[in-house]
């Protein structure tokens, strides 16, 4: 997930101090109120809901628990600021987004301490990938949106058709719980660069990290361009996507609130994107052990990976097809490596893996450990949540957990969203590709070897909307991110996003002063 | 197996045989033994009796994939639409408990036990309680019904 060759670090050893603490470089206020309309809006109806990291299991802050009647106050911010936005000029509306990039890395310890008390995720990460990508993102969309050019198609001599983007208007979007931040920069960016205003919800477990961003960056956004709402999915987030004021509703999540998005956007005649998750394969061929050489060291991590954010990704690569000729070799290896994953405090620059994002997540995740074995599969590392001492004992911890079995099994078709890696064994190209592609999700995949005819091959046969070949985890702007099959759909992450915050307007200019002549 | 259709010699569940029209009237019938999709806990039983005192009906959907996947989600009924292709898995406290047909292939050789746990649901789920969120558990049919 590296940007660059030498990704951002830790400008400290020791682990950052807890948000909120005296000395800590987060500053946490007892209680948030939403953004809306360039300002601080308190709820409407006065109530708040206790905000809990993950970290520790205690609640550090109250944010909003919002109602309707505040996503409505949020579409009124949106629709006032709406046609002054959309007449902005791209130069002004890219360098907006510039300097909210140029804020986001100004901000980028801050921001990462912030998001890994929020979500759990280590800070190794935030600061090298989460926060470092969403100010990239913001960028790229600065740019996206000044080359993206109209068509002009010279119908005939006289008569041309210009066809222009213009803005939707308003849009809602539902942001969730496992990259709290860059999967809001995901979303907000392109909209804004379309030239939209936007109504965001964040995840009901991870509402407070977007407001630091919102504090950094709102005062860079002219008001009503951006708004947050925080509270209940059931309640604010069916009050935006439901609401005949939004022209779009993008969400990620799972597959029925997927769908519920998508009868709801039916409602309205509204189009909808939506990225529902995967359980995506990860192919390693014989010839990765073909030498013991880096390649082999970067395939290993490659397995590993699952483990990166908790294995809280929609692409998690939580499948791992090894070829039987190598399994014994190469996963004691992989298993070597597994075990010495750091967990703890993901505060501590050091630590590799930290909390689940909560109790109800470290739940499901048991229970899937529990049928796979019921299924018969062989754990072979992990198995059961890690009790961790002092301050983490609270916390919601889990160990990197791998479970040999066959794709039959459930652990093997459903997404986890947890550190427990399901793998097994496979015979030949033609088996490799079968097992890939025999489950109900297309998001991601991974294809490793040396051979670059066989990648070739497997990744235009994957059912997947994006095939990590040699790689895994990277998730640059400008590479287009979104599922096959019941994976979602829409894409995210690309220039081609613009054109899904879009409408088309067509001029057909006749320069002819000859009537038609039918009457 | 391709995700728009259920493997060969493996006929669709129950009422998804025939033509979609509207939602199945009836559990599957290809299940291992006679025992239930689902069933669900004195504790979860509670919950629905309250919720459905309190809202009217409900019914459940099997969720899957990211974020709050694979957990249930209580809607109040006429909330989501159930289409044709959908599997009735069964019945928890007298509300339809439902399944996509694709996920259901997949997850029929299970029983899922239909629980409660604390804190909020997540998503759009209705909670099962104040501060407290439906979950479930699984057991291989078949296997020792003491575990799970």
């Amino acid at each position: 997930m590296t940007l660059t060759e030498d990704p951002p670090t830790a400008t400290t050893d020791a682990p950052y101090v807890a948000p909120g603490q005296p000395g800590s470089i987060v500053e946490v206020r007892p209680r948030y109120d939403n953004f809306i309309g360039g300002t601080w809006v308190a709820p409407v109806k006065g109530q708040y809901m206790t905000n809990v990291s993950p970290v520790t299991g205690q609640v550090f802050c109250e944010v909003a628990r919002s109602t309707a009647e505040d996503v409505d106050l949020a579409l009124d911010a949106a629709h006032a600021a709406r046609e002054a936005w959309g007449e902005t000029s791209l130069t002004e509306r890219a360098a907006v987004l510039n300097a909210v990039a140029d804020a986001i890395d100004a901000n980028r310890e801050m921001l990462a301490v912030a998001e890994t008390w929020e979500n759990g995720k280590p800070v190794r990460e935030t600061l090298a990938a989460d926060i470092p990508l969403a100010a990239d993102h913001f960028r790229y969309f600065a740019g996206a949106t000044r080359s993206l050019e109209g068509r002009t198609t010279e119908i005939d001599r006289d008569t041309v058709a210009y066809h222009f983007h213009e803005p939707l208007g308003v849009v809602g979007q539902i942001i969730p719980f496992n990259f709290p931040l860059l999967m809001a920069a995901w979303k907000i960016a392109p909209a804004l660069a379309a030239g939209n205003c936007t109504v965001v919800k964040p995840a009901s477990p991870t509402p407070w990290s977007i407001l630091k961003l919102a504090e950094v960056i709102g005062d860079l956004v002219p008001p009503g361009v951006l708004n947050i709402v925080t509270g209940p999915g059931g309640e604010i987030g069916k009050a935006l996507a439901t609401s005949p004021r939004i022209a779009k509703i993008g969400f990620t999540g799972e597959t029925t609130t997927g769908r519920l998005i998508m009868q709801y956007a039916a409602e309205n005649l509204i189009p909808s994107t939506v990225e529902l998750g995967g359980k995506s394969p990860n192919i390693f061929f014989a010839d990765v052990m073909d030498e013991d050489d880096e390649f082999l060291d970067k395939a290993i991590e490659g397995l590993v990976l699952y483990a990166f954010n908790k294995g809280e990704v929609c692409t998690c690569p939580s499948r791992a097809l090894i070829h039987e000729s190598i399994y014994d070799r190469f996963m004691e290896r992989c298993l070597d490596r597994i075990a010495r994953i750091r967990q703890g405090n993901p505060l501590d620059p050091a630590t590799m893996i930290g909390p689940q994002v909560s109790t109800q997540q470290i739940e499901k995740i048991a229970s899937y450990v529990d049928i796979g074995l019921q299924e018969g599969a062989e754990c072979l590392i992990g198995g059961s949540r890690a009790h961790m001492e002092g301050d983490l004992e609270g916390g919601y911890y889990f160990e990197p957990t791998v479970l040999k079995g066959h794709n039959e099994m459930r652990v093997f078709q459903e997404e986890i969203f947890g550190p427990v890696l399901a793998v097994t064994t496979f015979t030949d190209e033609a088996d490799a590709l079968r097992i890939a592609n025999d489950t109900l999700y297309g998001l991601g995949a991974g294809v490793w070897t040396r051979n670059g005819n066989v990648a070739y091959r497997m990744g235009r046969a994957i059912q997947a909307g994006r095939v990590w070949t040699n790689c895994y985890h990277l998730y640059p702007a400008g590479a287009a991110f979104g599922g096959y099959k019941i994976s979602g759909v829409g894409r995210e992450n690309h220039q081609m996003m613009l054109e899904h915050y879009s409408q088309t307007k067509n001029l057909l200019v006749s320069y002819s002063t000859a009537p038609l002549g039918f009457f | 197996m391709d995700a728009a259709t259920v493997p060969a010699g493996d006929p669709p569940a129950g009422p998804t045989t025939e033509p979609a029209t509207g939602p199945p009237a009836a559990p599957p019938t290809d299940r291992v033994g006679a025992e239930p999709g689902v069933v669900a806990s004195p504790e979860a039983l509670e919950a629905i009796a309250d919720l459905v005192g309190r809202r009217g009906p409900v019914l459940f959907f099997q969720s899957g994939g990211c974020c709050d996947g694979s957990l249930p989600i209580c809607f109040e009924d006429g909330e989501f639409v159930i289409g044709g292709h959908d599997v009735l898995l069964g019945r928890v406290g007298g509300c339809p408990y439902y399944i996509d047909h694709r996920q259901y292939a997949v997850w029929k050789h299970t029983q899922l036990i239909l629980g409660v746990g604390e804190g909020d649901p997540e998503g759009f789920s209705l909670p099962a309680g104040p501060g407290r969120h439906f979950v479930i558990t699984s057991r291989v049919l078949g296997a020792d019904p003491d575990r799970g």
